[in-house]
C-alpha cells in the first residue's frame, strides 16, 4: 500500500517536473543552435552541431549592446540592494530599538504602503523622476525602487526576535548605539540581512515594466528591457533571443541555487510569519 | 495579513516587563538626534518614493496635465468623468483594458489558488528528494517576465513553436494560433502565467501546512476519518489565514499583469488582450498624457482596494 502510494507520488512530482523545467531546457538548447538548426521541423532536441551562433551575434553587436545591458543590469542591481539594506536596516533598528516621538505613525505609513499595488504609484513616481532629472539615466532604476517598505519590515520582525539583552551588554560596556547596531546587531542579522539582499538582486534584475518605460538611449538599458529590442531586431532568429534570455536568466539561477533556502524560506516568511 | 502586522505591532509596542526599564536606560545614552538619524536615509526615500506618490497621483489626477505642455490647469474630476462617457477618446480602450485585466483575473485566480495547494499537498511529507522537487517547481519563478515572455512567444508561435509541433506529432491540430487569437491567447496568458508563479504560492502553502499541528491529523485518524475527511476538516480550516493571504495577493498581482500580454499576445487581437496597467503606463508615459494616466491609477487602486476589502470581510464572516 504504502509502496503504491510512493510510486504514484514519485510519478506525478517527476511528470510535473518536467513541465516546469522543459521549457528552461528548452531555452538553453536553442541557444547552442544554428539559424538553420532551429527552424527544423521536425524539431530536434539537441543541437546539431552545438553552436556559438547566438551568442557571437549578441556579444559582438554594436546596435544591440547586450553585453553593455547585462553590465548595466548588474550595477543597477548591486547598487540598488546595498541601498536597500543600508536603509532599511537602519531604519527598521530604529523601529525596533529606539523610542522617539512619531515612531508608531511612521511604522503604520510605512506598513500601510505595503497594502498598495506599486503599478499605482508609477505615474506619479515618473513625474517626480523626470523633475528631478533621472530620467534616462542608470540612478531612475537604483533609488525610486529602494524605498522597501517590504525591507523594513522583515527586518525590523527579524530584530525583534534578538533578545535585547545582547544589546544591553553591550551598553552597559559602554557602547552606543552605532556600536550596538554594527558590532552586535548586525552580525547577528546575517540569515535575514541575505535574505533581503537576494530578494532586492532579483526584483530589480527582473524588472520589466519601469526601466522599458523610464530608458530609452540604446547604451543604457538593462538587459530585461533591452530583449524586447533583441526581439525586434531578429524577429524570428531563435537561437540570437534564446541566448538573450538564457544571459538574462543565468545570474539569477546561480543566485537562486546558491541561496535557495534563503529564498524559499523568504518567501514563505513575507507571506505568514514577517 | 493583517493579523501578522497586528501581532509584530503589539510586539513592538509592549517590550518584556522586565528589560523596560534597562530599555528606557539604554536609550537615554544616545543623543536624542539618534533614532531619527537612523530613520533619516530611509525616510527621505520612503516621502519622495513612497508617500508623495499617492497624495501627488491624486493631485495629477485633478488637472489636465500633459507632459510636453507648460501648463496644467486644474480640471476638477473631469478626467475621472471621461473614462466614465462613452463619448470621451479614452472611454473604449480604457474599458476595453478593464475587460481584459477582468477576464484574465477570473481565468486565472482559482487556478492559482487550487493548482499550488495541490502542489504543497504533494510535497508537504518528508521523503527523500523532496528540496529537489520544490526548487524545480519555484526555479521558473526566479526569472523575470521579459525572459519568460519572450521564451513563451517562441514555444507558442503558431508555426515554429515547440507546443504546435508537440501536439503535432500527437496526431493532434498543430495549427492553433496561441498568440494572435481569442480565446486561446487567454488559454496561453493564463497557463504561462500559471506556469511561471504557481511555485510561489505553493511555497506559501507549505509554510501554512507545516504550522497545522500533527496532533490535528492523528486525532482525525484515531476517529476513523479518510483523507478526504482530513483535508475537509483539519488542513481546509488550517489553512484558512494562509488561503486569505493567497487568494489577496493572487488576485492583486494577477489585476496588475502586464509583462504576459505586452510580450506574448502583444495585445492580439486586437487590442483585445491589453491590460489596465498596459492601458495607464501608455497613456502616461508614451502619449505623455499623465492627468488622465493617474485619474485611471487612482481608480484602479481604489477598485483594488475594494476587493481585497471584500475579500477579508468574505473569510471573516465564513469564520463565523
Amino acid at each position: 500500500m504504502t509502496n503504491v502510494r510512493r510510486v504514484a507520488r514519485y510519478t506525478a512530482l517527476v511528470l510535473i517536473t518536467a513541465v516546469f523545467v522543459t521549457p528552461l531546457v528548452w531555452m538553453a538548447l536553442t541557444s547552442l543552435k544554428t539559424y538553420d538548426d532551429a527552424q527544423q521541423d521536425p524539431p530536434s532536441w539537441l543541437p546539431s552541431p552545438f553552436s556559438t551562433y547566438g551568442y557571437d551575434q549578441i556579444l559582438g553587436n554594436t546596435a544591440n549592446p547586450v553585453l553593455r545591458w547585462f553590465l548595466n543590469s548588474m550595477l543597477a542591481a548591486s547598487l540598488h540592494t546595498l541601498l536597500v539594506l543600508v536603509t532599511a536596516s537602519m531604519a527598521a533598528y530604529a523601529l525596533a530599538r529606539l523610542r522617539f516621538q512619531g515612531r508608531k505613525v511612521s511604522f503604520a505609513l510605512i506598513v500601510g504602503t505595503l497594502f498598495l499595488p506599486p503599478t499605482s504609484l508609477i505615474i506619479p513616481n515618473f513625474v517626480i523622476a523626470d523633475q528631478l532629472g533621472w530620467i534616462d539615466t542608470l540612478t531612475v532604476i537604483v533609488v525610486p525602487g529602494a524605498a522597501s517598505a517590504f525591507g523594513v519590515f522583515f527586518l525590523r520582525q527579524f530584530f525583534l526576535s534578538i533578545p535585547a539583552e545582547l544589546e544591553e551588554a553591550a551598553v552597559l560596556d559602554g557602547a552606543n548605539h552605532w556600536q550596538v547596531f554594527f558590532q552586535v546587531l548586525l552580525p547577528l542579522s546575517k540569515p535575514a540581512l541575505a535574505t533581503l539582499a537576494v530578494l532586492s538582486f532579483l526584483t530589480n534584475w527582473n524588472d520589466f515594466l519601469w526601466p522599458v518605460y523610464v530608458l530609452f538611449s540604446p547604451e543604457r538599458l538593462t538587459l530585461p528591457a533591452g530583449l524586447g529590442l533583441l526581439q525586434g531586431a531578429y524577429v524570428t532568429d531563435y537561437p540570437v533571443i534564446m541566448a538573450g534570455a538564457v544571459l538574462a536568466s543565468v545570474p539569477v539561477l546561480i543566485l537562486f541555487v546558491l541561496a535557495q533556502r534563503h529564498i524559499i524560506q523568504g518567501v514563505s516568511r513575507s507571506g505568514l510569519k514577517g | 495579513m493583517a493579523d501578522v502586522i497586528e501581532v509584530g505591532a503589539a510586539r513592538g509596542d509592549a517590550p518584556p516587563p522586565a528589560g523596560r526599564n534597562r530599555r528606557r536606560g539604554a536609550t537615554q545614552r544616545g543623543h536624542r538626534a539618534t533614532p531619527y538619524l537612523f530613520l533619516a536615509p530611509y525616510l527621505v526615500l520612503f516621502l519622495v518614493f513612497g508617500l508623495a506618490p499617492i497624495v501627488f497621483g491624486v493631485w495629477i489626477s485633478l488637472h489636465q496635465w500633459d507632459l510636453q505642455l507648460p501648463n496644467r490647469p486644474f480640471i476638477g474630476l473631469e478626467n475621472y468623468r471621461d473614462l466614465f462617457s462613452s463619448d470621451s477618446a479614452d472611454y473604449a480602450d480604457w474599458w476595453s483594458s478593464v475587460r481584459a485585466t477582468a477576464i484574465f483575473t477570473v481565468l486565472s485566480v482559482p487556478l492559482l489558488v487550487v493548482v499550488p495547494l495541490g502542489l504543497a499537498l504533494l510535497l508537504n511529507e518528508k521523503f527523500p528528494g523532496r528540496t529537489f522537487f520544490r526548487a524545480a517547481f519555484f526555479a521558473p519563478y526566479v526569472l523575470g517576465v521579459a525572459v519568460i515572455g519572450l521564451l513563451w512567444r517562441f514555444l507558442l508561435d503558431a508555426n515554429l513553436g515547440l507546443v504546435n509541433r508537440l501536439l503535432g506529432a500527437f496526431g493532434l491540430p498543430a495549427d492553433t494560433p496561441w498568440v494572435t487569437d481569442v480565446p486561446w491567447a487567454w488559454v496561453s496568458l493564463v497557463g504561462v502565467t500559471v506556469w511561471w508563479t504557481c511555485g510561489f504560492n505553493a511555497v506559501i502553502y507549505l509554510a501554512g501546512l507545516q504550522d497545522i499541528p500533527a496532533e490535528l491529523y492523528e486525532a482525525a485518524k484515531v476517529d476513523g476519518a479518510s483523507a478526504w475527511d482530513r483535508f475537509r476538516h483539519v488542513t481546509l480550516p488550517g489553512l484558512r489565514p494562509v488561503l486569505l493571504f493567497v487568494l489577496t495577493t493572487t488576485i492583486l498581482a494577477s489585476a496588475n499583469v502586464f509583462g504576459q500580454s505586452f510580450l506574448i499576445t502583444q495585445g492580439a487581437p486586437g487590442e483585445q488582450t491589453r491590460t489596465v496597467v498596459w492601458r495607464i503606463v501608455d497613456e502616461g508615459l508614451r502619449n505623455y498624457d499623465v492627468g488622465q494616466a493617474s485619474a485611471m491609477s487612482v481608480l484602479f487602486a481604489l477598485l483594488l482596494a475594494v476587493v481585497s476589502i471584500v475579500n477579508f470581510r468574505l473569510f471573516r464572516y465564513r469564520e463565523d
